[in-house]
């Protein structure tokens, strides 16, 4: 991509507040003020748009290697690309598995070619996924891709010692360990959220202890070696309360929700289709609050799509045979307005904080996350909150079709996507 | 009612309707020429995933008494042990001209999945832990053949009912149809959220029998044992089964019930079973009346009963 065309944007709310136009050049915010001149400029039109920093996901599953029958580097960098991000992390569970100096390579060189937008590889904590014995976490954090978050993702590192010595390991090159947290004998052959519905429908139950008794060990553990814990898509009220109690005792834990956890609840299982089963479950009314609550009030640091691309025929299936998993990330901004902004718990500097700044700062992701101010790197988003949409999986710039939200309607559109000065998304469209 | 999926989709009169139909029907099976014209025509698919030989005759006696073409589909040695999915092999009854499918099926779910696929009416024949309505029907036939009623009989339900799908289609039958069922088990065999269910529950089976008039017994696995369910399958049996000493304390009137199949000296002992006062036998031949009362009403035959000669639409 060139950096030589030079992009004003005219007429933004710069974070839902003050409009201005922003000028763009050489991958940088050159200007920022009212009536700034074009000067050769393309000219790109917000009409009072809402411009935050360019979206993060600190949990993207992009499939490839091993899985480019339901998304590749390039579709899903694409998808996050339409959803408004400019960074994603991409998680290790591909196969072969992210487990070595070669894989986070090659996963960082697909998004490089790709470019749509930046691709960090989160690293596998342990050989294989199977928490058995540490991965070479030194060896994925020295390579070209820079691993900084490592994560078993979709498995979770149950056995304590082994958290213990990961939590541990990963402070010489600052790097934070971001655990599935499922306690494995808790959830065998678990289906859907363990409650009312589980029990009607017949489908075996995850309980919210299995969540909450791995969220609490890890806390206690990271306290106590002093490091970096972050907990991936928090589900339950009672993690939400374990978080709470961490941080106030000064554990360094930072949290993610995602936005279908923000919005959806076990009872659409009721149709049996399996798009909406996920790991972890869609739980109840009474948890989506929590987590709107924590999210709100900083208890839940970010908001992370965990987008998890399957194939149709994984998902027309029953239900206990159907894989675990939904879009995310064409999804994610209007989900979090539609449950934090239009209910007035969060405004627009808060989601930027909490979508772009923070999982930065957990990823150590440097050039991502930055203020919206002259001289740092262009990573913009422009968002129209006023729109609203049906959802349709099959005009999604994924490779895949399950989205939850299908037919539903939703608040906004991402109108322009810039990745350091350069469109990936142009008048809602991919570039 | 196009499926029947759920005993909870049931109306009251609906499945008042399903047994009373049943009882007209099972005069069929008292002639020496067990055979109705009703379905003629009609093609009955049993599609079976889980070996169930009692229920897969049972629905096929059910649907060739009303003359229906029946195909049994089961899932071994066919496509399906190839790796076709459920909704290519219901695509292809679907092309096949299938009226009527009867599915068994280890997934819960299943049935509602099938129903999405295809256009003809899908019994549900067993799914996962989910339900059996049919197994709820025929019990509820057998119990108002029984004692006469079934407004304010008291009903316990002894087992597991954790992972009972014969459960699941009782309490929500019953209670349509004015039972009152407890449910009796070890707390580990319970539902977590047991206490939103319409029944009672007791841990105590010794308190609730001398109050009830029918006993439903139902099969405990031997693996839920391993599973650390309960320590072991004599402890279980001590607390849980029905014994001649258990037996002996139950009302005179009460009878016992078994959806089958029966582990004798685990949940019920032998001589309980063969008793008098137990139908399990009857609940078989029930089975049947009941089969052929909901496909007769799902596959809109017409009535024709002894002496009458109306026309099959």
């Amino acid at each position: 991509m060139t950096d030589t065309v030079r992009y004003l944007i005219r007429d933004a709310r710069i974070l839902g507040g003050e409009r201005a136009d922003l000028l763009l050049a050489s991958g940088r915010i050159e200007a920022i003020g009212q009536g700034l001149s074009a000067d050769g400029a393309e000219v790109v039109e917000a009409a009072g748009a809402v411009a935050l920093p360019g979206l993060v996901d600190l949990h993207t599953h992009l499939r490839e290697p091993g899985r480019e029958d339901a998304e590749t580097v390039a579709t899903g960098s694409r998808a996050a690309a339409m959803g408004g991000y400019t960074a994603v992390f991409a998680m290790a569970n591909t196969d072969p598995v992210a487990d070595t100096a070669g894989v986070v390579e090659q996963v960082w060189r697909l998004g490089r070619e790709a470019g749509y937008c930046d691709v960090y590889p989160v690293g596998a904590v342990t050989v294989g996924l199977k928490g058995e014995q540490l991965a070479e976490l030194g060896a994925m954090a020295d390579s070209p891709a820079r691993v900084r978050v490592f994560s078993d993702d979709g498995m979770c590192v149950s056995d304590a010692l082994l958290m213990r010595r990961a939590l541990e390991y990963v402070k010489a090159f600052d790097g934070v360990i971001a655990q599935h947290a499922q306690e494995p004998r808790l959830t065998e052959g678990a289906q859907m959220n363990e409650g009312v519905v589980s029990d009607r429908l017949g489908l075996a139950g995850w309980p919210a202890v299995a969540e909450e008794a791995i969220i609490a060990r890890d806390c206690l553990l990271a306290e106590h070696v002093g490091s970096r814990l972050h907990v991936c898509h928090v589900s339950t009220k009672g993690s939400v309360q374990i978080i709470r109690w961490a941080k106030s005792r000064g554990c360094d834990v930072t949290a993610e929700v995602t936005p279908h956890h923000l919005l959806l609840t076990d009872d659409l299982a009721e149709s049996y289709d399996p798009v909406y089963k996920v790991n972890p479950p869609l739980r109840t009314a009474e948890d989506v609050q929590a987590l709107r609550e924590g999210l709100a009030d900083g208890t839940i640091d970010i908001v992370a799509t965990d987008h998890a691309p399957h194939p149709s025929e994984a998902k027309e299936t029953e239900w206990s045979q159907a894989a675990m998993g939904m879009l995310g990330l064409e999804t994610a901004l209007s989900v979090v307005q539609h449950t934090m902004v239009d209910t007035g718990l969060l405004d627009w500097a808060g989601v930027a904080q909490r979508m772009s700044a923070v999982p930065a700062r957990i990823g150590r992701a440097v050039d991502q996350g930055r203020p919206l101010a002259v001289g740092e790197p262009a990573n913009i988003t422009l968002y129209d909150p006023t729109a609203t949409r049906v959802v349709d999986p099959a005009a999604m710039a994924s490779k895949s079709r399950n989205s939850p939200y299908a037919g539903m309607t939703l608040p906004g559109r991402v109108l322009a996507t810039f990745l350091r000065g350069v469109p990936t998304v142009l008048d809602g469209k991919i570039q | 009612m196009r499926h029947l999926l759920s005993a909870g989709d049931l109306t009251r009169d609906e499945a008042l309707l399903i047994l009373d139909t049943a009882r007209e029907l099972a005069q069929v099976g008292e002639r020496s020429v067990k055979k109705l014209p009703t379905l003629r025509g009609r093609t009955v698919v049993n599609l079976f995933y889980e070996d169930s030989t009692r229920t897969r005759i049972s629905f096929e006696a059910a649907a060739k008494r009303m003359s229906a073409d029946v195909i049994n589909f089961s899932a071994r040695g066919s496509s399906v042990s190839k790796g076709e999915s459920l909704k290519d092999t219901a695509l292809t009854l679907q092309a096949m001209g299938a009226d009527g499918v009867v599915i068994r099926h280890s997934a819960s779910g299943a049935a509602r999945r099938l129903a999405e696929w295809v256009d003809g009416a899908v019994v549900n024949a067993g799914d996962g832990t989910h339900e059996h309505p049919t197994q709820a029907l025929l019990d509820a036939f057998t119990m108002r053949e029984r004692m006469g009623r079934l407004e304010g009989l008291r009903v316990a339900v002894v087992g597991d009912i954790r992972h009972s799908r014969v459960a699941r289609s009782n309490v929500l039958l019953l209670n349509t149809l004015g039972a009152e069922v407890t449910l009796v088990a070890p707390p580990t065999l319970l539902p977590v959220s047991v206490d939103a269910w319409p029944c009672e529950v007791s841990y105590d089976f010794d308190e609730v029998l001398p109050k009830s008039d029918v006993v439903m017994m139902l099969r405990v696995q031997a693996e839920r044992m391993n599973a650390s369910f309960f320590p072991s399958a004599r402890e279980y049996s001590r607390r849980y089964g029905l014994t001649a000493e258990r037996f002996a304390r139950m009302a005179d009137h009460a009878i016992v019930m078994h959806p089958g199949p029966m582990i004798r000296g685990m949940e019920i002992s032998a001589e309980v079973a063969d008793s008098a006062r137990s139908t399990v036998v009857e609940q078989v031949t029930n089975g049947v009346s009941v089969r052929m009362a909901v496909l007769y009403l799902l596959l809109g035959g017409a009535i024709q009963g002894p002496g009458h000669q109306g026309e099959t639409r």
